[in-house]
């Protein structure tokens, strides 16, 4: 089956964000994952600056704009800051190890494309293909989550979760402003929160590891 | 008439890649000095090693066989026949149908099985290590290759390097995730298989850090000549192979006249200055893994061809 | 053996099945005064007992309510898709475990090593191939049309038998242990492609499932080749030595030349090198399995890249495999008095090895012979066939079309003996031929001790630590003596048998609970032995009167 260079290019950018979250994945130092999560948030910017090329929607290069600019350089600025301040030990500590977490990611992605694809049996197919990157994308942000004791790893991993969900609203062609703002907006607003609520943390207990933390729960005598 | 100049060919192809190989490890080495500001030996060194080494005589271990005096000219056999088979300045060599892929990779790694039992035979600590470290980083590069072969193939609907040069070559092929991924993996594998850094260090003499090295310890002469020019053709080998699966630009046709060959041969001259300059230059900037991290490198390079495997059974189009 | 393959009917294929069975562990058991080969006879006495049980009921469930026992009714009778399921899933037990698939294996590892070396050539090369006839017959032949989840069943078992086999196979430091637990590996690689060729015969791919079955069946046949030639060895270098452990022997290559030269080429052909056997059956499954992407169901395209990744994963831990059994075991130098007095074996027993060696590289060098000739079965079992290979030029093998793929052994056999000639004659012409003898350079510290050379454990230190510590937990540990106590350090490597562990250990502890709760029967009064048959009585009294 032949395609034009556009959709070629597109894909390849949709593939390129699943590789650099799989990256992300296979990170242990703190201060290369902020570095990786900024070439997340460009390739997501790319991706979306191609889409906005090829759909001829003019308002997407807006979203791509502020991908670029908040995600890849004023939030990984911005942990960094935080994490200077806070000292935080700037190794990540994983629950399972690097290869059953791999395993466990291409297991996802596998997951993602039996869904997408059987779910979106009569729409355009390579719309399809995009979306289950899209969901790729997602479930390997939640993977970083689920995995990571580290709070700050946990807070970047929620940050490539949200730009899945921002491709995918992208790939499928009409996504308005208002709800890349609004999105955008509550995204940015929980990232303050989880930052005060951080610092609290820190002040009290003296550590984010939420290992360490989980002993100071209610519920345990 | 033609099958004497398609005989002509393939032995001009085997005559080129045994005369390039010393140049381009020549090559890579200099890229590397100037990078850390030294002047560095002269391109052609190798060449001169290569001589100086013939020259000497072999000094051999008491405990060491037959066998250890035989696994050179093996080792040679089988990465000089591999590395003939892959086209570099004109696809459809004469023997090209005899060994596809598959066949070149598994020529491959009977030359790395022997090395692994030449580590074994004098009965030394070092040539256990070299031996058992070599077989741990096989046991993920080789099925991380197989998946790199298996993209391939599924994209170009043959094993076989001649078809998949040309296709590549062709406008059918377009962007595609799973090439980009299996370029990925290739590299990763091609790092690892060749011994270069950060999986090896060729350059070393400590023991901690040696695996290929390790294995050729007891080598001397003429023996160590012969293994020194095998892991040259091996190196020009995954070059070669890279170049002609993912810029076949410049490749000869099956049936080229003299002016498409020489444009070939410049073009294949040009491929390998440029991969030998890049390979120095991630080698310059990055550091050596410690041993035990090297099986989650090549892990990745395992998921990525899985991946991209698996991408093109869901969908064609992928 | 030979007449389970020729019964025609059920009755006669399991009256030979069992005489085979029960013959061979006759033969296990036969040096009974050594108390593991007791325990090997048990283990093997109780698994071959269940296999056997499972292929009663398989052909109690073929034969159909009218006890119709010969193949040829059974063929002719179609069973519900409901039976026919049942009847794969026992066969598969049936078979499986005579044939070695995880985790029905337990009782090879300990079985194989404990008979005689020719009798465990016999065993592995062949006892296990007549399981995968059994297998072929039930399934391919007997139960007519298969259903698409059948190919998945046997490729996942399969799979993991590959990869689990060829991992305990590492682990081990007894060679005949180590040979029977690599038979069951291949095992596995041949269900891989009996697998394949399932699916694509359920989804009426007619030429590959030929091209499948074709591979799986030339396996068979070459792994009969090379894993006798390698017991064979093994037996030799035991009669030599009356040494199995490989950490006891080593530099066997300068006292035994002619097993050595043997045994190399057998390893090189179980290690799917090229231009051997081994290699030939391994690259028609690769081609099988490019084939896959074709097939419709969703559930198979993401099993078969997996499985092939598997495949791939364990011919280079195989190939790991035999450079430790070989290294360690001839090359280097001896480690203890026995393996520096072997001597060379009789003419008789090499003759026997060379003649195996020679067929795996005739196998390996023109495979058309062979792939022709297994054609007319493969045409029965799958409704079609491979291209006739002997008339390709040059002797190639071409299993789909010529543009595809094709490989030449004969070609690439050639080719390295010329270019190994032009550089050997090149080097005597160009290069000194002078040669020294001298002590080993080893970095400036030489070992005149020959325990400082790498074990078998430690070659397989580095897949231990990265495999074997997921897979068997393995750990180790080192107790070092504090300062001034000359005590030795002693370091233990502690592995668990994943599939013993958490499948059989239960089952016989269950077994135990329950014999325990039985054991009150024994000490009942009389009236309450009476009160259970007339209890008994009542019950098939009640059936037969309720019965429809």
């Amino acid at each position: 089956m032949r395609h034009s260079l556009t959709f070629d290019i597109a894909h390849m950018l949709a593939g390129s964000l699943v590789l650099v979250s799989f990256l992300q994945l296979y990170q242990d130092r703190l201060y290369a994952l902020l570095n990786v999560f900024a070439l997340h948030a460009t390739v997501l910017a790319l991706s979306v600056a191609w889409q906005a090329h090829a759909q001829d929607a003019p308002h997407l290069y807006i979203t791509a704009a502020i991908a670029l600019l908040f995600k890849a350089i004023v939030i990984p600025i911005a942990l960094h800051r935080i994490i200077v301040r806070l000292g935080i030990h700037r190794q990540i500590e994983k629950v399972v190890g690097v290869g059953p977490t791999m395993l466990l990611g291409m297991g996802l992605v596998a997951l993602a494309m039996v869904v997408m694809l059987r779910v979106t049996s009569e729409a355009d197919p390579l719309a399809r293909e995009d979306l289950a990157f899209a969901l790729s994308v997602v479930l390997l942000g939640l993977l970083m989550m689920v995995t990571r004791r580290n709070a700050v790893s946990q807070v970047v991993g929620f940050m490539s979760l949200e730009n899945g969900l921002v491709l995918a609203a992208t790939g499928a062609k009409g996504m308005p402003l208002v709800v890349e703002i609004s999105v955008a907006f509550s995204i940015l607003i929980a990232f303050i929160v989880i930052g005060i609520f951080l610092f609290r943390i820190r002040e009290r207990f003296d550590t984010v590891d939420l290992q360490a933390l989980d002993s100071y729960r209610g519920e345990r005598p | 008439m033609a099958v004497i100049a398609d005989f002509l060919v393939q032995g001009a192809q085997m005559l080129i890649v045994l005369l390039t190989a010393p140049m381009l490890t020549g090559l890579v080495r200099k890229i590397k000095a100037r990078m850390l500001r030294r002047a560095g030996p002269p391109v052609i060194q190798p060449y001169r090693d290569l001589v100086r080494l013939m020259r000497k005589e072999v000094v051999l271990a008491d405990t060491a066989s037959w066998l250890f005096r035989v696994i050179p000219y093996f080792i040679f056999a089988a990465t000089w026949v591999a590395s003939s088979l892959v086209p570099t300045f004109r696809t459809g060599l004469l023997f090209s149908w005899s060994a596809d892929l598959i066949a070149i990779i598994a020529l491959l790694g009977s030359a790395r099985f022997a090395l692994a039992l030449a580590g074994l035979d004098v009965g030394t600590s070092f040539g256990g290590i070299g031996s058992s470290r070599e077989v741990m980083i096989a046991s993920l590069a080789e099925p991380a290759m197989i998946m790199i072969v298996f993209t391939l193939a599924l994209v170009a609907g043959s094993t076989q390097l001649s078809t998949m040069a040309g296709f590549m070559e062709s406008s059918a092929v377009g962007l595609r995730v799973s090439l980009g991924l299996a370029l990925i993996a290739l590299v990763m594998v091609a790092i690892a298989e060749n011994a270069r850094i950060p999986v090896d260090n060729p350059a070393t003499h400590l023991e901690l850090t040696m695996v290929h090295e390790a294995m050729v310890l007891e080598y001397s002469g003429r023996h160590l000549a012969l293994i020194e020019l095998s892991a040259s053709l091996k190196l020009l080998l995954y070059l070669s192979l890279i170049a002609c699966v993912f810029a076949p630009w410049g490749l000869a046709g099956p049936s080229a006249g003299l002016g498409a060959l020489a444009v070939g041969a410049l073009a294949y001259l040009g491929k390998l200055a440029t991969g030998g300059f890049l390979l120095a230059l991630f080698e310059t900037s990055i550091a050596k893994m410690r041993v035990f991290r090297v099986p989650e490198f090549l892990g990745a390079a395992l998921m990525l061809g899985l991946l991209a495997t698996l991408l093109l059974f869901v969908s064609r189009s992928l | 053996m030979n007449l389970v393959v020729l019964a025609d009917d059920a009755f006669s294929f399991l009256v030979a099945w069992e005489f085979m069975s029960l013959s061979s562990w006759a033969l296990v058991v036969a040096h009974h005064r050594v108390p593991d080969n007791v325990r090997a006879g048990y283990v093997y006495l109780i698994m071959a007992s269940l296999g056997t049980l499972a292929l009663l009921l398989t052909f109690g469930v073929l034969a159909g309510p009218h006890g119709g026992y010969a193949f040829a009714e059974i063929r002719a009778a179609h069973p519900s898709p409901a039976l026919s399921a049942l009847v794969l899933c026992l066969a598969v037990v049936g078979t499986g475990s005579k044939a070695g698939l995880v985790p029905l294996h337990v009782w090879l590892p300990l079985a194989h090593p404990a008979a005689p070396s020719h009798v465990s050539a016999l065993m592995s090369g062949v006892m296990t191939k007549v399981a995968v006839y059994g297998f072929v017959r039930i399934v391919f032949d007997l139960l007519g049309e298969p259903a698409w989840w059948w190919s998945m069943l046997v490729l996942m078992l399969a799979g993991m038998t590959c990869v689990m086999g060829v991992l305990y196979a590492l682990m081990q430091h007894d060679l005949k242990r180590l040979l029977a637990y690599h038979t069951v590996e291949n095992i596995g690689i041949i269900f891989i492609a009996l697998g394949l060729g399932l699916a694509f015969k359920a989804y009426g791919m007619a030429w590959a499932a030929a091209l499948a079955l074709t591979a799986g069946l030339l396996h068979v046949f070459n792994h009969s080749l090379f894993k006798s030639l390698l017991f064979f060895g093994a037996g030799a270098v035991l009669t030599a030595t009356g040494e199995r452990d490989m950490e006891h022997l080593g530099g066997l290559i300068h006292r035994m030349p002619h097993t050595a030269f043997a045994f190399l080429i057998g390893c090189a052909a179980i290690s799917a090198l090229p231009p051997l056997n081994g290699f030939v059956s391994e690259w028609l499954v690769f081609q099988a399995i490019l084939l896959s992407p074709q097939l419709p169901s969703w559930g198979l395209k993401f099993l078969v890249p997996a499985v092939g990744a598997l495949l791939a994963f364990s011919a280079t831990l195989a190939a790991a495999c035999f450079v430790k059994a070989f290294g360690i075991t001839f090359l280097g130098r001896a480690r203890s008095s026995a393996a520096s007095a072997a001597r060379e074996t009789d003419r008789f027993s090499l003759a026997a090895m060379f003649s195996f060696a020679a067929l795996c590289l005739i196998a390996g060098i023109l495979p058309g012979l062979f792939i022709d000739a297994l054609a007319p079965v493969v045409q029965v079992l799958a409704g079609g066939r491979m291209p006739v290979q002997t008339g390709v030029e040059w002797l190639s093998i071409v299993p789909i079309a010529q543009s595809r793929s094709s490989y030449n052994g004969l070609l690439v056999f050639l080719f390295m003996v010329i270019s190994g000639a032009l550089a050997a004659s090149a080097i005597h012409r160009l290069a000194s031929d002078k040669l020294r003898r001298a002590p080993a350079w080893d970095c400036g510290y030489p070992d005149a001790c020959p325990a400082t050379q790498y074990t078998a454990s430690s070659f397989a230190q580095p897949i231990r630590r990265v495999f074997g510590s997921v897979v068997f937990r393995a750990r180790e540990q080192v107790e070092m003596a504090p300062p001034g106590d000359p005590r030795p350090a002693r370091m233990t490597v502690v592995m668990h048998d994943p599939v013993w562990e958490t499948l059989y250990l239960p089952v016989a502890a269950g077994v135990g609970y329950a014999a325990e709760r039985l054991n009150h029967l024994q000490s009942l009064t009389i009236r309450q032995f009476l009160s259970i048959v007339f209890a008994a009585l009542v019950v098939l009294l009640l059936v037969l009167a309720l019965w429809p």
